[in-house]
């Protein structure tokens, strides 16, 4: 994006003999990031927070794999197996994937992508953070007084009248949790509404940001339903009203509607920032506009709005009417065609481009394998028929964290990498970043590829034995050995970025060559307020030249070439 | 960069990520709509769940509601109503500059809003849990006795249960709301009086209005769902 | 080491399934390929430096995306309508149907046979023969799960669902729980036998071979508790003043006190055992004793077995099995059964899908 202000003398922060303050190294108190309200400081808090919730629910999701790997299951009573799905459901849905791109990518970036100097409403970002923690800790006594074994669905009557675990306490933590979530939708809205710089044109925003803003659509709309609707459920177990509950005349499959109303949409509050992270990474490293630049920005609103009429899917056979079914089924396909559109034009992005492998552009080409992969294998759930055998069993669980984690994590962390130098100013080593991204991808294949055909074959998901079907094993085998090696390419970011933030080589403004008012007009780190001076944008957006680019390369080696030849001679 | 300080005591204070005062309101009250919206999808599985029982067990519905008293819900509908207009009116003086009538408007509002939680919980909550009809798990044997010294029919009290159950978790989450209105009347009167940077102009208390004027919204459909239920 | 691919296909509806199965999969396969090799030609021919021509470059084409929107929305309505035709079929109950009763409880399945013959986390059932499942939980959601039969349906507390298969191949296969319902939901594991008609035929004949011969039909074991409860004090053979007669009351419409008309179909007649205040016949009072807490779910269901088998003129079954099992319901002419009926006032459309298959 060309902008009528370039500050020349800036574009190589490191020779600057008095380093300006950024925002990390404004104020350096406890206090300060405590009471921080700067978007950036509380992206980091988030950062830092998810990534301990995702440790958190990766043990769970260990011991899960480890007691898998026998038939009759040795390691862990049935009690405290269900405790562990639960937990790892609960703490990754809502403590992981819901916050993790929006509040850490999306509270850092969005306001730098608009020209904004923070968010609409700083104080309640803050707030957010600290609802989050709250749900957060809520859940954590809740896994201390021994954990839930509802599952993260919370299927009543199981858990408002049978489960005798604090399902309570860590509803309460869930609602928490859709609070934090309901007020970065908001902040989000109204920044985008809004706070755009004097040129920023609704289509001019980066992709990134039209991804987040459907994606703050969905929370404000969709998070205020599961959060009544739990709060519903404590109530029930409470007071014994019985409104989910048919012993005291509810309806247990009501509850499921409710539910689903919400946690349908919840795979796009999950999956849409991952696909926005997608767009910028495809245009970056191909130094290319995104293919069909309003087809992809459309797709996210028509995603947004479709997302919130298919939830009967997950109910296929839960005593819905045939019609119902059919219905639920048959919009279920019609939202899989924006996300088809955003696969092919992700894709064509690369043509005639100037493709660089450098590690976000691994994750990014990762992403689009798992994520072609977890969609296609949604068509076997919205198809009606099919459903009727896949649902509740491994099938539902490899498409889900294809999705989830071949999605949304690849995404994540291909943006992380992506931004890091943005963030925090430093270079990590692309060797260690390449390989872990493809150990993850590696790693993520040999873990749920297998659970499709166990899923097939009729593994139901949550089963702590299969002691009836020990051919099962060699895939529960195969599946455990992938986790492990999943496992490892997911703990080699947290070193040797850690490592980075030490003896990383100073970034500059701008180490990709990426086009973006983050990387033209910001500094590496950002100062607190993000820009020098307002700015002002008056061109398109992702204004790469690949042949530029590539012919820059070509010269190099011509040169390169010369040099030689002279030399023989 | 920094607000933009003004000399002047009573010109807008612009937090530093606006451009100008314009785009401060513009973006508070985007903000305020967006959370309304919010709001009713928070409100809204609650009607429908009640909407759908409602249909369910329509007649032991009806003989339940039989224990609300229309008219108490009508006059705190009333109250409410009255409310709205003086939150409207005091949206006026503020963009008027009329202070001291705006003041009044808001201390009206906070008296109505008060005497609807003090009916409410006089005449409808109080003698209901004194007699033991809420959500507990002896409502099954309080409930016909309570609806025999009313001399009216007892419902089912299985159903009476869900029913109050119900009206509890919806008129306690306005009440809620109502509660948190005076909360902010309150500290808006305050920041008003204490000539508070915060508040330099109406945006202020065109927030807290439209965040009212929702509330009573809210009962406006609460009042006919629950006391003025048609025949079966 | 062996690496199963599939399930045993031991139902009509596995096989259809399958062919839906495996052109999915073939669809998922071809455009994965599609995508990869598109990924990996622009990646290679497009390698930053590389020779390729860059010129007359486009950033977006309409007319592609019309393909792009045009060709996914076809493919996926084709496999949506290929899908609703055989979900319908299969959620369409077949003539002669051979029912079969079917209780979740945390953490087993309990079967019951028409002729009484009950067993536990185990189904026989002959082959070729169309079964219908009607089912109930007890305490929480389960859901049945046969994996050889591609069949799936939550067991639900408070209603009665159902499912249909038609085995096609004698063997044992696994019956699950598909539903998360507490701590032992992995041991709520059963097996379904299908056998030989002959072979059948001598298991119904030992009385389930491993459990004791049932001595009753369920419809015996329901007049009893008619009896013992003393339903026929108020219910009797004609309209009385007190109740009304519920002799071939299965199936018929009834008109209430409110005026409304209700399906006297399974779930009302359930309903109006446990809590008969709440749908009260016209004409009526409610003065009806409340079986809520004093009746267990096989004793209704036995109950109903024993409403069903009255009027019409058929008798009670005699602990025997015949085929089809279902001679002593008043409506075993009508290929519908009871709960689709109910289905069909629920949606006003399983007819319309029902159309579809034909």
């Amino acid at each position: 994006m060309s902008a009528t202000v370039v500050d020349k003398t800036q574009e190589e922060g490191l020779h600057e003999p008095h380093p300006k303050k950024n925002y990390l190294t404004a104020d350096h108190t406890i206090k300060s990031w405590l009471l921080t309200v700067d978007h950036k400081r509380i992206a980091v808090l988030y950062l830092i927070s998810t990534t301990f919730f995702f440790f958190l629910g990766s043990i769970a999701a260990a011991f899960i794999r480890a007691e898998l790997t026998n038939p009759m299951g040795t390691l862990l009573t049935s009690e405290t197996y269900n405790k562990m799905f639960s937990a790892h459901g609960i703490i990754m849905v809502f403590f992981f994937l819901v916050a993790v791109i929006p509040g850490v990518l999306g509270n850092f970036l969005l306001p730098i992508m608009v020209g904004a100097r923070d968010l609409a409403f700083p104080r309640l970002n803050l707030l957010s953070w600290y609802v989050f923690m709250a749900g957060g800790t809520c859940f954590v006594i809740a896994l201390m007084m021994g954990g839930v074994d509802a599952g993260w669905t919370f299927y009543t009557p199981l858990s408002s009248l049978y489960s005798n675990t604090p399902i309570t306490l860590a509803l309460v933590g869930v609602f928490f949790a859709g609070f934090a979530s309901i007020f970065t939708g908001l902040n989000f809205i109204a920044t985008v509404h809004k706070m755009r710089a004097p040129g920023m044109t609704w289509f001019r925003m980066p992709l990134f940001v039209w991804g987040q803003y459907a994606t703050g659509v969905i929370m404000i709309l969709g998070t205020p339903v599961i959060a009544i609707t739990l709060l519903m459920v404590a109530i029930e177990r409470m007071f014994k009203i019985g409104i989910f509950s048919p012993e005291l005349g509810g309806d247990p499959v009501l509850f499921q509607h409710l539910f689903w109303f919400y946690s349908h949409p919840a795979v796009y509050i999950m999956l849409l920032p991952g696909m926005a992270v997608i767009s910028e990474l495809m245009a970056c490293f191909s130094r290319r506009p995104v293919f069909g630049y309003k087809f992809v920005a459309f797709s996210s609103i028509g995603i947004a709005a479709l997302s919130f009429l298919v939830w009967g899917h997950h109910m296929f056979v839960s005593s819905q009417s045939v019609l119902q079914g059919i219905v639920f089924s048959l919009i279920s396909f019609l939202v899989a065609v924006p996300s088809a559109i955003k696969v092919f034009n992700w894709a064509l992005t690369m043509w005639k481009g100037s493709v660089h492998f450098t590690t976000p552009m691994i994750y990014a080409l990762g992403f689009l394998g798992l994520f072609v992969v977890g969609g296609l294998t949604g068509l076997y759930l919205a198809a009606i028929d099919t459903d009727v055998h896949l649902t509740g069993t491994y099938f539902v669980v490899a498409h889900f964290h294809y999705v989830m984690v071949g999605g949304t994590i690849m995404a994540f962390l291909g943006g992380l990498h992506f931004w890091w130098p943005k963030m925090f100013g430093r270079m990590y080593s692309e060797f260690w970043g390449k390989l872990s991204a493809i150990i993850v991808f590696v790693g993520f294949n040999f873990t749920f590829f297998p659970q499709f055909i166990l899923g097939y074959l009729g593994m139901p998901r949550r089963y702590h034995y299969y002691y009836f079907a020990p051919e099962w094993q060699v895939y529960h085998v195969l599946s455990s050995a992938g986790s492990t090696v999943l496992g490892i390419g997911f703990l080699m970011p947290a070193f040797y970025l850690t490592a980075s933030l030490i003896n990383g080589k100073r970034a500059g403004r701008n180490p990709w060559g990426a086009k973006g008012l983050e990387w033209e007009h910001a500094d590496s780190p950002p100062v607190t307020l993000n820009f020098d001076k307002p700015v002002v944008v008056t061109g398109p957006v992702y204004d790469y030249d690949a042949e530029k680019d590539s012919e820059m390369i070509r010269a190099g080696q011509r040169l390169v070439d010369m040099v030689k030849g002279e030399e023989e001679k | 960069m920094s607000s933009h300080e003004s000399t002047h005591p009573d010109a807008p204070v612009v937090y530093e990520q606006f451009e100008d005062i314009g785009q401060q309101q513009e973006t508070y009250v985007l903000g305020m709509w967006s959370f309304l919206v919010n709001e009713t999808m928070f409100f809204a599985p609650l009607f429908f769940v009640y909407g759908l029982y409602t249909w369910k067990h329509h007649a032991d519905f009806y003989l339940a509601h039989a224990l609300l008293d229309w008219r108490i819900g009508g006059i705190n509908t009333f109250i409410l109503l009255m409310s709205s207009f003086a939150v409207a009116l005091s949206v006026h003086y503020a963009q008027k500059g009329r202070t001291r009538a705006q003041l009044n408007c808001l201390w009206f509002t906070i008296a109505c809003a008060a005497a609807f939680i003090w009916i409410k919980l006089q005449f409808e909550w109080i003698p209901k849990i004194s007699h033991g009809v809420f959500p507990n798990p002896e409502f099954i044997q309080n409930y016909p006795h309570y609806a025999m010294e009313h001399g009216v029919p007892a419902a089912d009290p299985y159903k009476a249960r869900l029913y109050y159950s119900l009206y509890f978790a919806i008129t306690g989450l306005h009440a809620l709301h109502v509660a948190i209105g005076i909360i902010v009347f309150l500290a808006l009167i305050y920041l008003i009086k204490k000539k508070s940077s915060l508040i330099t102009d109406y945006i202020p208390t065109e927030m807290v209005g439209l965040y009212w004027h929702f509330v009573d919204l809210v009962w406006i459909f609460l009042y006919p769902l629950f006391y003025l239920m048609p025949r079966p | 080491m062996n690496f199963p691919l599939m399930p045993p296909q031991a139902s009509e509806h596995a096989v259809a399934y399958d062919a839906l199965f495996w052109t999915i999969t073939a669809l998922t396969v071809i455009f994965t390929l599609i995508v990869g090799v598109m990924i990996y030609g622009f990646a290679v021919k497009y390698k930053r430096g590389s020779s390729a021509d860059r010129r007359n470059a486009q950033s977006h084409n309409e007319k592609l995306e019309v393909l792009l929107l045009v060709v996914p929305t076809v493919l996926g309505l084709a496999i949506f309508a290929w899908s609703a035709v055989n979900f319908t079929s299969v959620r369409t109950p077949k003539k002669d149907e051979m029912e079969l009763f079917v209780i979740g409880k945390r953490w087993m399945w309990h079967v019951q046979h028409m002729n009484g013959i009950r067993e536990n986390n185990e189904m026989h059932v002959p082959v070729g023969q169309p079964i219908r499942l009607t089912m109930i939980s007890q305490d929480v959601i389960h859901a049945m799960y046969l994996p050889a039969f591609r069949a799936q349906y939550h067991v639900v507390p408070g209603r009665y669902t159902s499912l249909h298969f038609t085995p096609t191949k004698p063997g044992t296969y696994k019956l699950l729980c598909g539903i998360h319902c507490g701590t032992q939901h992995s041991e709520m594991v059963g097996f379904v036998h299908v056998l030989s008609q002959q072979d059948f035929d001598e298991w119904l004949e030992s009385g389930g071979n491993r459990y004791t011969k049932a001595d009753r039909s369920m419809e015996q074991v329901g007049a009893d508790l008619w009896k013992e409860k003393g339903c026929g004090n108020c219910h009797q053979g004609t309209d009385n003043n007190r109740a009304p007669s519920l002799n071939g009351i299965f199936n018929t419409q009834r008109t209430m006190t409110d005026g409304s008309t209700v399906l006297a179909n399974e779930d009302y007649l359930r309903e109006s055992i446990l809590r008969p205040w709440d749908r009260i016949s016209a004409g009526y009072e409610n003065t009806m004793q409340a079986y809520a807490n004093s009746l267990s779910e096989e004793q209704v269901l036995s109950l109903i077995a024993y409403i069903k088998s009255t009027g019409s003129g058929a008798t009670p079954g005699q602990g025997e099995y015949e085929q089809p099992v279902r001679d002593g319901r008043a409506l075993d002419s009508s290929s519908k059964s009871t709960i689709d009926i109910a289905n069909d006032r629920a949606s006003a459309g399983a007819s319309q899908a029902k159309e579809l298959t034909n």
